[in-house]
């Protein structure tokens, strides 16, 4: 029976802050105080929400026009099911909307009960969030307009402090599979043992397995190959600067290249147990493993590597990869 | 202007394929298109491939693939994070300077391991937009109730689509949705984002293809019946989706046009339509007619892999033509919400 599939969560989050420059920014400072602007194009109409230039004639564009709070849905659909990161935990519809005083619509929420308090055509109104602080979600969403609601722009007050930046983050979930020689590699973990793979027309091993041999442009063996814990440095640096995402990592500390014995291409381990004075290329180490009790199928149950004492190995050829150019391999 | 031609072609697509990574599973398809022309890596004078990184949430996996190729000593390389028919293209240009005669493409996509409706956000408008989150099926459903409620298509006309890419597909051993079903059973389907229904919407998928690229007498060389590249364009629509008109294609009809579609009859149309709405946009934008079979593999409704689909259309209209089954295809790969790029390449045995 074939080994249940391993997998992790895996989230990337990017922390956009990004430059808005006056045509935009002015858009967004509306929206803190309440006022949506559109852009008047080359042909008089008013785009909203404003680009900088004129997506059909390429012109540049400056003159930012208030256009109302309310306006028509154009198209719609129901989102039944939203979305972690959407305008609304209920279900809501998406729609372009265009608003009074403008000739292009917006895609925004409107919040409404089920699809059936949903047309195109209908009126719908602008819904402000109390606190603002000039982004598209100052509109917390659209709901049918009532009849009293004129729209008419509110005048914008002047004197007001430019939104010159704005923030939107960026957050996505992932359930990472390692595929098939790192999924050998982290259950070996496991058991405090190194796997690496092997190129079929080489014998060259990677260390951690790749699945593919570079090479030779071939899966790698099917079977891995045990490497024993020990090798040398074959390069190193000092980091005398913290690194903010690593509070765990105290300068100065020493990030080396390690190369296992039997393994014919290095990776990136951390120094331990050794004053980095003494760090040296050629070095013989070892790895320190995590207590036996704390084992996961993961690379961090390597902590570092220490030095074992032994003589130096004599470095005599950097280039072990990529031997077939020049003959083949030893 | 050179001839060329699609020389070899090779694909991969599955439900999800999670016990191989990215460069595992494209490894063997490499090879398999090597293989079938009888080159190594060192002979193909160009190599170019398309991906994004955002799908699997894989940070580098593109240089990782491009280890699978087998870059010892390094060769002449070059990526798009786009469809990787825009590496065909790429490809194409550079045989065209004349200075090679072969070319290896290659794109894959593995979206299971993330949410495509969400990843596919993050290309929208990123200040209006992206921070709403809106999904991708919402984008077309919107485009497809203004088709709809303008007359541009019908639900029925929807649903026929969607029932014959099922047929198709029945026949293709690398689609992933091939049961059959009848128009009136899709009509009868809830609405999945209205107004699309479950079989409007593209059958996600993981996978990725090859395509092997030859010039003039080296594509005679290498395959007995070369499909060769008579005309191909690409055109790209505003980002801005309030200033498009979303129930037509006007970087599809621009690209049709320079690419030759029209100039005469098209047996096979293999196009690059996610959802039922924008095979019915294409098919008119394209001027594509009674005569035309169109997406004859179930087309990318039936397996759609993200960077993979648009090339995979040239691959099966290309195999086409080799075997003798059509002699002149039109294949289409679009990007971007609600087709806004479209790129055509107009194919033709001899």
């Amino acid at each position: 029976m074939a080994d249940e599939v391993l997998t992790a969560p895996l989230v990337l989050e990017y922390p956009f802050t990004r430059t808005t420059g006056p045509v935009i920014g002015g858009f967004l400072t509306g929206l803190r105080e309440g006022v949506i602007h559109g852009v008047r194009r080359s042909d008089g109409t008013v785009m909203c929400p404003p680009l900088e230039y004129d997506p059909i004639t390429a012109a540049p564009l400056s003159e930012l026009v208030a256009v109302g709070t309310v306006g028509t849905v154009t198209t719609w659909t129901w989102n039944g099911e939203p979305r972690a990161q959407q305008p609304f935990a209920q279900p809501f519809a998406w729609a372009m909307i265009t608003l009074d005083g403008a000739d292009t619509p917006m895609l925004h929420a409107v919040f409404v009960d089920s699809a059936d308090d949903m047309a195109t055509g209908m009126r719908v109104e602008v819904v402000w969030r109390e606190e603002r602080e000039g982004h598209i979600t100052d509109i917390a969403g659209f709901i049918p307009a009532v009849a009293s609601s004129t729209g008419e722009p509110a005048a914008m007050p002047s004197d007001v402090e430019q939104i010159q930046s704005v923030r939107t983050p960026i957050r996505m979930e992932y359930t990472y599979t390692p595929g098939r020689a790192l999924s050998q590699y982290l259950r070996a973990m496991k058991d405090k043992r190194i796997l690496g793979d092997k190129c079929p027309e080489t014998g060259e091993v990677s260390v951690p397995p790749r699945g593919v041999s570079s090479v030779a442009g071939k899966p790698t063996l099917p079977e891995l190959v045990d490497l024993p814990d020990t090798g040398y440095i074959e390069s190193f640096n000092i980091t005398r600067v913290p690194i903010k995402m690593r509070p765990d990592l105290t300068p100065p500390y020493v990030s080396a290249w390690i190369v296992l014995d039997g393994a014919s291409v290095g990776f990136m381990g951390l120094g331990m147990n050794v004053e980095p004075e003494d760090v040296r290329v050629g070095m013989r180490v070892r790895a320190v493993w995590k207590p036996d009790d704390e084992l996961e199928m993961s690379a961090q149950n390597i902590l570092g590597w220490e030095p074992t004492g032994e003589p130096d190995e004599v470095i005599t050829d950097y280039a072990r990869v990529g031997r077939l150019e020049q003959g083949g391999g030893q | 202007m050179r001839d060329i031609a699609v020389v070899a072609f090779s694909q991969r697509q599955e439900a999800m394929i999670n016990t191989e990574s990215e460069v595992e599973f494209m490894v063997p398809l490499m090879n398999e298109a090597k293989d079938a022309v009888g080159l190594t890596q060192q002979e193909m004078g160009f190599t170019c491939s398309g991906s994004s990184d955002f799908l699997a949430g894989q940070a580098f996996s593109f240089v990782m693939t491009i280890d699978g190729t087998g870059p010892v000593p390094p060769i002449s390389e070059s990526h798009v994070e786009q469809d990787g028919a825009w590496a065909l293209y790429e490809a194409w240009v550079k045989l065209q300077c004349g200075d090679i005669d072969t070319a290896f493409v290659y794109s894959y996509g593995k979206s299971s391991p993330g949410s495509l409706r969400d990843v596919l956000a993050t290309q929208m408008d990123p200040y209006y937009v992206a921070p709403l989150w809106p999904d991708a099926f919402a984008i077309e459903a919107m485009a497809a109730r203004q088709m709809l409620e303008q007359g541009v298509v019908s639900e029925q006309q929807l649903a026929e689509i969607a029932s014959r890419s099922r047929a198709h597909a029945a026949s293709n051993p690398h689609a992933v949705r091939t049961t059959p079903k009848s128009v009136d059973e899709i009509l009868a389907e809830d609405y999945a984002m209205a107004p699309l229904r479950p079989s409007d919407l593209p059958a996600s998928s993981d996978g990725g293809a090859v395509i092997v690229l030859a010039a003039d007498d080296k594509a005679r060389e290498l395959c007995d019946r070369p499909a060769w590249i008579r005309g191909i364009d690409h055109r790209s629509d505003a980002h801005t989706l309030g200033v498009r008109d979303l129930t037509t294609s006007m970087s599809a009809r621009i690209a049709a046009e320079k690419a030759g579609v029209g100039n005469d009859k098209i047996d096979i149309a293999e196009l690059h339509a996610p959802f039922s709405t924008s095979e019915a946009v294409l098919t008119k934008a394209l001027g594509l007619g009674e005569d035309t079979v169109i997406n004859p593999s179930g087309g990318a409704q039936a397996a759609h892999t993200m960077m993979a689909s648009g090339l995979i259309r040239i691959g099966e209209a290309a195999q086409r033509i080799s075997r003798g089954d059509a002699d002149r295809a039109v294949a289409t790969a679009a990007s971007g919400p609600c087709l806004q790029q479209n790129l055509v390449a107009v194919l033709e045995g001899e």
